[in-house]
């Protein structure tokens, strides 16, 4: 009998084995869809059902999803780099030459892992703009928001470090630059006379580059930094922040719903059965789970299972991502420079766009432009939500026709105010062109960057009085600072040129 | 059991059991507290890779009046005028570029600083002036170049 037995489960094996691992039904109904996405470890991480209004395109536009997909391919196509590219000094640069010229597809994957960067620092600088704009940091958010600027400074600190690996011109000069940053509080220390006491700056320098100078020590603490660190952090980070969005009863979105809004987001008769179907269970977590109580023997109004409808959204706007970023990979070349020479900068030395407009500022004051200015704009973002806890209506775009007003004012103010400044520093210079020998700390306190941000501050507060409104503010503030930034490294990528002087086009650039 | 809960108790009478889940809680703190501190202490370098600071520029002979040389691996520059010799650093006190010569004096590429031929800022964000190095002789009669230590801008040596 065992052996005709054991013949049975030999010939059924494909058969058994595909059910131990898909352990639910055919998805026909509301009851296997949901078991799809609740038994799957990594569906998990999305609720089984979703509200029609977050699948509004023009809602979230996808921006989100797009940054997590470009970390996707990051992580693959970085993954891939790590089996060519050699970590030192001597090797580096050949390395990636090889890479490029000689590893079969390997100017595509490099170039992939450089666009794809780019592509998931504009997604997380907009992803953040829609989430502030849509208010989606209240009612409970508070704190996903800040693991979102947590997020955000670590893809930052990541495009950063990867960008210093190929050890051309741009990495040594990067580096250097930005490890000077880091050691900008001796601006500060040197002005009061204590840094032979008191100097963090020098402390950051060293831990940084694990020398005095910029040589091998460096390069493996980046690429340490680089291709563990960095991403580990991200990727828990990240899994928090997919979580606690699903945990806060997803996306943030109005109270009232029309019909009419929720206009070309998908209807499923199917889904509207939910409930009907007698469960084997009675819940058991009803006092732990955030909400009203279900309607019983109804489907909950204006959602629809996940499954289908939310996957394959995602998958769409995936393969979106992955299409763009292989196209211009195929067309594009990622930039390499020469191979780095410690005694000629090149002329102008510029980062990559994406710091460009904090270079902007550091060609003001190190210390204020690269620590100070960022430092609490960073503080600032990560706090908005516990600064304004105003309670309304969240999940319409600007809020209100008020919001939207006090945007368009701010928008146009802080192009007024930002170019003018740029104009008056070209044009007549700054404090040390007047008056050679004054203190360093007057200047650290008064540039064009920390004037700006006072203006800021300041039309911040007028809105705050205005409208007896910190939402208001926090648009103002938000509005002008993300504009400011959008200014300046326009003015750093199109109209710096050689010595950070001023021109109109780079074609003016005079020739070496 | 809360560390301010536990204080505000401290007049009462603490049972054997609650003291010593309080001192087993502490002991777990702690350590991980200085297991993190000792961690955290490794990345910092004890011993410095670098090589020495000083490094030599050849005989007062090589420098007759009026000679300007550029020791580009060490980004020094080397003056000798009537008054003696001078060494300027040509790393920016910005943000360490390295600063090209001009006609007024030394331009930085990255963001803009200009300084005179003495080294002092007259325009852009540099903090303070290029730095002047020391320098001496050795018994064999050459010169040597301190780039570790900084002089007050004007010293000069005299051959």
């Amino acid at each position: 009998m065992a052996i005709k037995e054991f013949f049975k489960n030999f010939f059924e094996l494909p058969k058994t084995f595909r059910q131990s691992v898909v352990r639910h039904d055919k998805p026909t109904s509301d009851r296997a869809r949901s078991q799809i996405m609740f038994g799957n470890i990594f569906l998990h991480i999305l609720s089984t059902r979703v509200h029609r209004y977050s699948l509004k395109k023009t809602f979230t536009l996808g921006l989100g999803i797009m940054a997590a997909s470009s970390f996707v391919i990051l992580l693959v196509t970085g993954i891939l780099l790590m089996v060519y590219y050699k970590p030192s000094v001597e090797t580096a640069y050949d390395s990636i030459k090889d890479i490029h010229f000689v590893v079969p597809g390997g100017r595509f994957i490099r170039n992939a892992h450089r666009w794809a960067t780019n592509v998931m620092i504009v997604t997380v600088f907009l992803h953040m703009a829609r989430v502030f704009y849509t208010a989606a940091y209240k009612k409970g958010r508070a704190f996903n928001w800040v693991l979102g600027v947590v997020l955000f400074v670590l893809t930052l600190l990541l495009g950063f470090t990867g960008y210093l690996l190929p050890w051309d011109q741009l990495a040594y000069w990067a580096i250097t630059i930005a490890t000077n940053i880091a050691a900008s509080a001796r601006e500060l220390t040197d002005t009061l006379n204590i840094t032979a006491y008191f100097d963090p700056g020098g402390f950051v320098k060293v831990l940084l580059l694990g020398s005095e100078h910029i040589g091998d020590e460096a390069l493996i603490r980046f690429y340490w930094l680089h291709c563990v660190i960095l991403p580990f952090a991200l990727i828990v980070i990240l899994a928090v922040h997919f979580w606690r969005v699903r945990k806060d009863g997803g996306l943030a979105r109005p109270d009232e719903i029309s019909e009419k809004e929720l206009g070309e987001t998908p209807k499923d008769a199917l889904s509207d059965k939910v409930f009907t179907y007698a469960p084997e269970k009675t819940y058991g977590l009803m006092c732990i789970v955030k909400g009203k109580t279900p309607v019983v023997s109804r489907g909950p109004e204006q959602t629809v299972s996940s499954w289908p409808h939310l996957v394959v959204r995602i998958l769409a706007v995936f393969m979106m991502t992955y299409a763009f970023i292989c196209l211009y990979s195929f067309f594009f070349n990622a930039p390499l420079k020469e191979l780095a020479n410690p005694s000629v900068p090149e002329n102008p030395a510029k980062a990559p766009w994406y710091f460009l407009g904090l270079q902007e500022l550091v060609s003001y004051s190190a210390f204020m432009g690269g620590v100070g200015i960022p430092g609490l704009a960073l503080l600032g973002l990560a706090l908005i939500p516990y600064l304004d806890r105003q309670d309304q209506e969240i999940g319409r775009w600007f809020d209100s026709k008020e919001g939207k007003r006090v945007t368009l004012f701010s928008v146009i103010f802080t192009t007024i105010t930002t170019i003018a400044m740029l104009a008056f520093t070209v044009k007549f210079g700054w404090l040390r062109n007047w008056y050679p020998h004054i203190s360093q700390l007057v200047i650290i306190f008064i540039n064009p960057g920390t004037i700006l941000v006072s203006a800021f501050v300041i039309w911040s507060f007028y809105w705050m009085a205005k409208n007896n409104s910190t939402r208001m503010a926090a648009i103002a503030l938000f509005t002008c600072f993300w504009v400011s930034f959008v200014i300046l490294t326009y003015f750093a990528v199109y109209h710096r040129g050689p010595n950070w002087n001023f021109y109109w086009l780079s074609s003016q650039w005079p020739a070496h | 059991m809360l560390p301010g809960k536990l204080l505000m108790d401290l007049d009462k009478k603490m049972s054997r059991r609650d003291f010593l889940k309080a001192s087993a809680m502490g002991a777990c703190v702690t350590a991980w507290a200085m297991t993190c501190i000792g961690l955290l202490k490794f990345p910092m370098p004890a011993l410095l890779p670098d090589i020495s600071n000083k490094f030599k520029i050849g005989s007062p002979e090589d420098f007759p009046v009026g000679t300007t040389k550029i020791f580009s691996d060490k980004n020094v520059i080397v003056f000798r005028d009537e008054k003696g010799l001078s060494a300027i650093s040509l790393v920016c006190t910005h943000l360490g570029c390295i600063v090209s010569q001009t006609s007024q004096g030394f331009a930085c590429p990255c963001h803009g600083s200009r300084y005179d031929e003495q080294g002092h800022v007259i325009h852009g964000p540099a903090p303070r002036g290029l730095d002047w190095f020391e320098i001496s002789q050795l018994p064999s009669g050459k010169l040597v170049v301190d780039a570790g230590k900084r002089i007050p801008v004007g010293t000069k040596y005299t051959v």
